[in-house]
């Protein structure tokens, strides 16, 4: 079942507007920046807001169409909808919560045992853990048999140590459901990790809606590029010599670049394209930057290094083998293709 | 008080047929007050809670104008509009029923002072209920009838129940609006409050019995207060009225 969303509408200081189709068994995952306009699609679908102008259809089905006073109520919309902090009834135990979406009490206990929550069905929600929280939540939203699922940073409540677990297990679940799904984060990751294709939203316009690895690959602009990773940083073209613009960075290094671009630019490079070193190495990469190391940040088998203003992820062993400290010199290396250029 | 009359005498004093008169007359009229103030406050206050802005604001100052309202004020304004000569007054006579110094009119009187009492605390224990929570309950198909009771109602338990207590105490201590719109006719129209006052002149041990029992009765009000919101912050372990219905075997 396909899922087709279009609607504007006015927030306090800017218009949210979204015009997308959600295939069937396709995920797609919002992000922005909070404040963003990223929740008002999920309420607009679930119809728990009405748009100033709309349409959201399912299939056939005809959800919401202001054109032609068609809004059908939130309780007749077949959509299963995870809140934000899950919006667990608290004066109701763990069964009863999962109770009130399901039609009849045959359908409860199956659900908990597939989220493994059977042991806490007469527990108190407000006695659970963040990752139990989210499992009765999503067994309370497929509880109604939903044709559709909404997720509103499925993950935010959750501490780093078990997010990346329950992420895995998100994605497990949603191909198995085979529904389409609307996702909302502010993390560009969880999204990479969940979705299909990705929208990048900011002040309630959808920027660039693409597969995460396309986005990386042609970001629209140097927002889209800076909420995928890149490090964005400011700087005027001064020179082109064989097709390359040479950029001074406001900071005071300079850099190549093959993209096209004049004047005041903003230049995008993504951490994973840098490799380092302590002396500047002579290969085919034009740009060599050598300024002190600022900080060195572990990330798992990975390690994240910032040299003067440009960031390098590379791996944790490397790291160690170049004795990164902040304070020490070291060289970020990487071509002038890995450098974009965005009119500022 | 206690102190004044050995506590035999005092009870003995409420057997007196005006304590008792006003006894009945208080436990009639303040029942159908308490009842009409939640049947129709509740789900009043309730659509308060949901309206944002300027509306709403205007709403709750009417709620609250009784509060402040002198109760001399009040009683004038409930002649005015329901005594034989007033607004209303005409139409209820023609349907021959009579309402100023009638118990219909001590209802009135009851209600009118009490009822911001519960509305208030109602209005604002909706309001600090998560919105997401009856929002959830929506995309849970529920429709809004099932989300107030079963979502709104139960969350909002304990203050309901504290206003509640709040306004029962209050329409147990009115007079000043009753005696205007109502009279002090034993029997009939006369509260205990009202008794106090005329016994105060004819039988000072009947006035000190009825002032001992309302004394104990607003002590016991005040508690059952602190037990609601007690409810509120451990509701795990003090349950005052059944529990909801358990699991199903």
């Amino acid at each position: 079942m396909a899922l087709r969303i279009r609607f504007t509408h006015a927030l306090r200081t800017f218009r949210a507007s979204a015009d997308l189709t959600v295939e069937p068994a396709e995920t797609v995952a919002l992000v922005g920046p909070s404040g963003a306009g990223k929740t008002t699609v999920l309420r607009v679908v679930a119809g728990l807001l009405r748009p100033d102008d709309g349409f959201v259809s399912l299939d056939d089905t005809v959800l919401l169409d202001t054109a032609r006073r068609v809004d059908v109520p939130p309780e007749r919309r077949r959509v299963g909808y995870l809140f934000q902090e899950y919006a667990l009834f608290p004066h109701l135990d763990v069964w009863h919560n999962v109770r009130f979406g399901a039609g009849s009490t045959a359908d409860v206990d199956p659900l908990l045992e597939r989220f493994r929550i059977s042991g806490l069905a007469s527990a108190r929600v407000t006695q659970l853990s963040g990752g139990e929280r989210q499992r009765v939540a999503l067994a309370r939203a497929l509880a109604r048999d939903p044709a559709l699922l909404l997720l509103d940073e499925p993950l935010s409540a959750l501490d780093a140590h078990t997010r990346a677990g329950v992420r895995a297990e998100l994605r497990e679940l949603l191909d198995e459901l085979g529904l389409p799904v609307v996702l909302v984060t502010h993390d560009f990751e969880d999204a990479a990790t969940l979705a299909h294709r990705v929208g990048v939203i900011s002040d309630g316009e959808v920027l660039q809606l693409a597969s995460p690895t396309d986005l990386v690959a042609l970001p629209r602009d140097a927002f889209v590029a800076s909420f995928t990773g890149a490090t964005v940083l400011p700087g005027r073209v001064v020179e082109v010599r064989n097709g390359l613009r040479h950029v001074a960075l406001d900071g005071g290094l300079a850099l190549w670049s093959a993209d096209d671009g004049e004047g005041e630019v903003n230049v995008a490079v993504y951490p994973w394209d840098v490799s380092l070193g302590s002396v500047a190495p002579d290969d085919s990469r034009m740009n060599h930057l050598s300024a002190a190391v600022v900080s060195v940040a572990p990330m798992g088998n990975r390690t994240r290094v910032r040299v003067g203003p440009i960031v390098a992820e590379i791996t944790a062993a490397s790291a160690e083998r170049l004795d990164l400290r902040p304070g020490v010199l070291a060289t970020a290396s990487f071509k002038a293709t890995a450098a974009r250029l965005y009119p500022r | 008080m206690f102190l004044q009359v050995p506590p035999g005498e005092l009870v003995s004093a409420l057997g007196s047929s005006a304590a008792r008169d006003a006894l009945r007359v208080t436990a009639e009229t303040i029942s159908i007050s308490m009842l009409a103030i939640l049947v129709f406050g509740t789900p009043a206050a309730y659509w308060i809670s949901t309206r944002r802005g300027a509306f709403r604001d205007a709403l709750v100052t009417l709620v609250e104008l009784p509060l402040v309202l002198p109760p001399a004020v009040a009683g004038v304004g409930l002649l005015v509009a329901f005594g034989r000569a007033g607004l209303l007054g005409g139409t209820f006579e023609a349907l021959g029923i009579d309402i100023a110094f009638t118990k219909i009119a001590v209802v009135l009187a009851v209600t009118f002072v009490a009822s911001p009492f519960y509305l208030r605390t109602a209005i604002a224990s909706f309001e600090v209920v998560d919105p997401a929570l009856p929002a959830a309950a929506r995309t849970l198909g529920a429709g809004p009838g099932r989300v107030f009771a079963r979502v709104m109602l139960p969350l909002s338990r304990s203050g309901l129940g504290a206003g509640a207590a709040l306004a029962f105490a209050r329409g147990l201590g009115e007079f000043g609006a009753t005696i205007m719109f109502a009279g002090s006719l034993q029997g009939v129209t006369q509260t205990l409050s009202l008794a106090i006052y005329e016994q105060f002149d004819l039988d000072f041990d009947v006035a000190l019995a009825i002032s001992a029992l309302l004394i104990v009765l607003s002590a016991l009000v005040l508690l059952s207060v602190k037990l609601f919101t007690r409810w509120r912050s451990g509701s795990d372990s003090l349950t005052l009225f059944a529990p909801s219905a358990r699991r199903p075997t």
